[in-house]
């Protein structure tokens, strides 16, 4: 009877060993950890970047991982809030000890974020647009989002081009639309632009006519309106309630084809920069993103409906780490950390990334292109 | 010994957790946010429980605590110490100015006063971005040091937030038991009774108002320090909604009921994480049930149900000794 007792005991212990053997045949998994803002305000960025990379992980994994190493996604919604955003990256770093983070939808998330993964010594790409997240550089963050300087470079390009010396700044009362507008202010003097009127709405707003009708008072040769969600679609609206006929500018944060609805006939004509995503279809062949693009297009739309550039983001963040680790070959943070640095020639959804440890992001002004709306679609100028 | 016995017992808790887990997630990382929670909730808990005075604006005092904190030492270069004793001036004083106007209003009207303070204090934060950075806020300050020894673990924190919420937990109950508690209770009954009794309850009020606010602001500061990062988010309407939902849901007027009630709140989420998408809805429901089924609050409920049995118990004794 006792003989029996340890025979059984014996032969669970031995069956568990077997288990514990087979399964450490597998290699290490990779562990990538994510805090995203999926729903809430800013749900309509973090809702396909989200998708992008469970999308893309789920294909990697079913091709057999990265060089073996299995991914293995831990994912939290933050909804937006700065607070949750970091009880969460303690989470992933603390508790579910992941190699590598990708998120921070937003650039409160990720500013607030940042003094964590420096500590803790963890790479983390953010898929925030503002230009503090990389500038200075940090040594454990990177991001792949064009910043809101690039895109106010590229807009004050387009106006010396055509001629536009004074403008009128409209802008919201968000963290995106406060760091663009100080991005504007600081930049317009190198390209020779005055700004004659500066106005400001609360993003919840429903009508902006006070301060367009302020705008209509001064010589502005163009608005340029700083912020996405709702409230630039009602700024062009309005703008053509009044009848002012001057070239309206806006930002990244519209392109999506939200903007185009919510904003009718009045969107005609607006232009802004953006990613080559909305416009991949009208590349030239020879352009090396094109590829990339549709691919990801296609793969997107077919799951989950209309691509917006904001999961492209997440799509380029996911493939940089994805071959810094391959380069690496093996699961460590910090040699992990110095092959995302070395990142050279990667083709993502933004543009070509050539990361140094003096540029964080690796993304020239040429990954913006300046597009027009015309007839309710989008329209490649260059 | 026996009046403060439940204070050992905790104290004893609070302290010997982290000695014997280290290293574990739920101790030294989530156990600061469960710390300043207390802190905060046994703060608000003076003022709502005992003095019976509602405050929908208490996140305000803690973010200026943090913001004065942030602000000296990274704009203006003070040494940490320094800053908390401007933020703790300041809030003294905006305190001290607003609590006789503010206090003379009852119920909703008051409810109303300090939601209007904590909205437009928050307004502040986000607004005035030349001073308080905007929504992005302020980050990379500089972590505390005392006698020299930097605070730069989640463990050392741990100590100060725990060091920190129990002096105010011993202070909260030493008010209750104190010639000022009795007069808070008086106050709370009735205020024109308390008059009568030769109470001058504008100045209670005012008082214990403003006493509130510094540990709050003080906590604010901790907060701040620890987290080297302040964003007006943190410190919106919704946080002093937590916060009273912390103390009503412990049961209001019993400090060990705010102690529970923030517990409890600071901890479910991190539970129910599990839960995903769900753990919205299930965090509801939990509050609701206890709020329907133990509408005193959990803590000051069991402790009834306790003392309630002991009372029969003893009542049998009685009963079967004269028999």
């Amino acid at each position: 009877m006792r003989f029996n007792k340890f025979l059984v005991l014996f032969s669970i212990i031995s069956f568990m060993m077997f288990l514990g053997s087979g399964s450490s045949f597998a290699k290490k998994p990779l562990k990538i950890g994510s805090f995203l803002a999926v729903t809430g305000p800013a749900s309509f960025l973090g809702d396909p970047e989200l998708k992008t990379l469970q999308m893309y992980i789920e294909e990697i994994n079913a091709k057999g991982g990265v060089d073996g190493h299995k991914i293995e996604f831990v994912h939290y919604d933050t909804k937006g809030k700065a607070k949750e955003a970091k009880n969460f990256v303690n989470r992933l770093i603390k508790k579910d000890r992941v190699d590598v983070i990708i998120g921070g939808t937003t650039s409160g998330n990720t500013l607030a974020v940042i003094d964590i993964v420096q500590r803790a010594k963890v790479p983390f790409i953010s898929l925030a647009g503002s230009i503090k997240i990389v500038e200075p550089v940090k040594k454990w963050v990177f991001k792949t989002p064009h910043t809101d300087k690039m895109a106010a470079q590229k807009i004050f390009e387009d106006m010396k081009k055509r001629g536009i010396t004074k403008i009128a700044l409209i802008t919201g009362n968000g963290g995106f639309d406060k760091s663009g507008r100080a991005q504007c202010l600081a930049l317009a003097p190198k390209y020779g632009i005055k700004i004659v009127a500066d106005e400001q709405y609360n993003n919840s707003d429903t009508d902006m006519t006070t301060q367009l009708t302020k705008i209509r008072a001064t010589d502005a040769q163009a608005i340029l309106n700083f912020g996405f969600g709702k409230a630039p679609a009602i700024v062009v609206k309005n703008a053509k309630q009044l009848g002012i006929n001057l070239p309206i500018y806006e930002s990244h944060g519209v392109a999506s084809k939200k903007f185009i609805e919510l904003a009718g006939d009045a969107a005609n004509g607006v232009r802004l920069p953006a990613a080559a995503l909305i416009v991949a279809d009208q590349l030239p062949d020879t352009d090396p993103q094109k590829k990339v693009l549709l691919d990801y297009k296609k793969k997107f739309e077919a799951k989950y409906g209309p691509v917006s550039t904001f999961g492209g983001h997440a799509y380029d963040a996911l493939f940089i780490v994805v071959n810094a680790v391959k380069r690496a070959g093996v699961i460590d943070r910090a040699k992990i950390r110095d092959e995302i640095e070395k990142t050279k020639g990667f083709v993502g959804t933004g543009g070509v990334f050539n990361m140094s440890p003096t540029d964080h992001l690796g993304l020239g002004l040429d990954a913006f292109k300046m597009i027009e709306i015309q007839n309710g679609k989008w329209k490649l100028l260059y | 010994m026996k009046r403060l016995l439940g204070f050992y017992i905790f104290s004893f808790i609070t302290l010997v957790l982290p000695i014997l887990f280290p290293d574990n997630y739920y101790v030294t990382v989530v156990g600061l946010t469960v710390l300043i929670n207390i802190s905060l909730a046994v703060s608000l808990n003076l003022l709502m429980g005992y003095a019976g005075q509602i405050s929908l604006g208490h996140a305000a005092f803690f973010g200026l605590g943090a913001y004065s904190s942030a602000i000296f030492t990274i704009k203006y270069g003070f040494n940490p110490w320094t800053a908390i004793f401007f933020g703790l001036l300041i809030v003294f004083l905006l305190s001290y100015i607003l609590s006789r106007p503010i206090l003379k209003l009852k119920g909703h009207y008051l409810a109303m006063a300090t939601l209007g303070l904590g909205i437009i204090v928050h307004i502040f934060f986000v607004q005035a971005d030349e001073i308080t950075g905007g929504p992005d806020g302020i980050s990379g300050l500089p972590t505390l040091s005392i006698f020299g020894f930097p605070i730069d673990t989640d463990l050392k924190w741990y100590f100060i937030f725990a060091i920190f919420m129990l002096i105010t937990v011993l202070l909260s109950l030493n008010i209750a038991d104190s010639r000022a508690g009795r007069a808070l209770s008086a106050v709370h009954g009735s205020e024109i009774a308390a008059q009568m009794m030769g109470i001058d309850t504008a100045k209670v009020k005012s008082h214990i108002f403003v006493f509130s606010a510094l540990i709050a602001c003080i906590a604010g500061s901790l907060f701040a320090h620890q987290q080297n990062f302040v964003s007006p988010e943190s410190f919106s309407f919704f946080f002093s909604i937590e916060l009273v939902t912390m103390v009503v849901l412990g049961g209001l007027g019993s400090t060990f009921g705010a102690v529970v009630g923030a517990f409890i709140l600071s901890i479910l989420p991190e539970l129910l994480i599990v839960f995903e998408d769900f753990e919205v809805l299930i965090f509801g429901a939990i509050l609701m049930t206890i709020m329907i089924f133990l509408p005193d609050g959990l803590f000051v409920a069991i402790k009834n149900k306790i003392a309630f049995l002991a009372f029969k118990r003893s009542q049998k004794e009685v009963a079967n000794a004269t028999s």
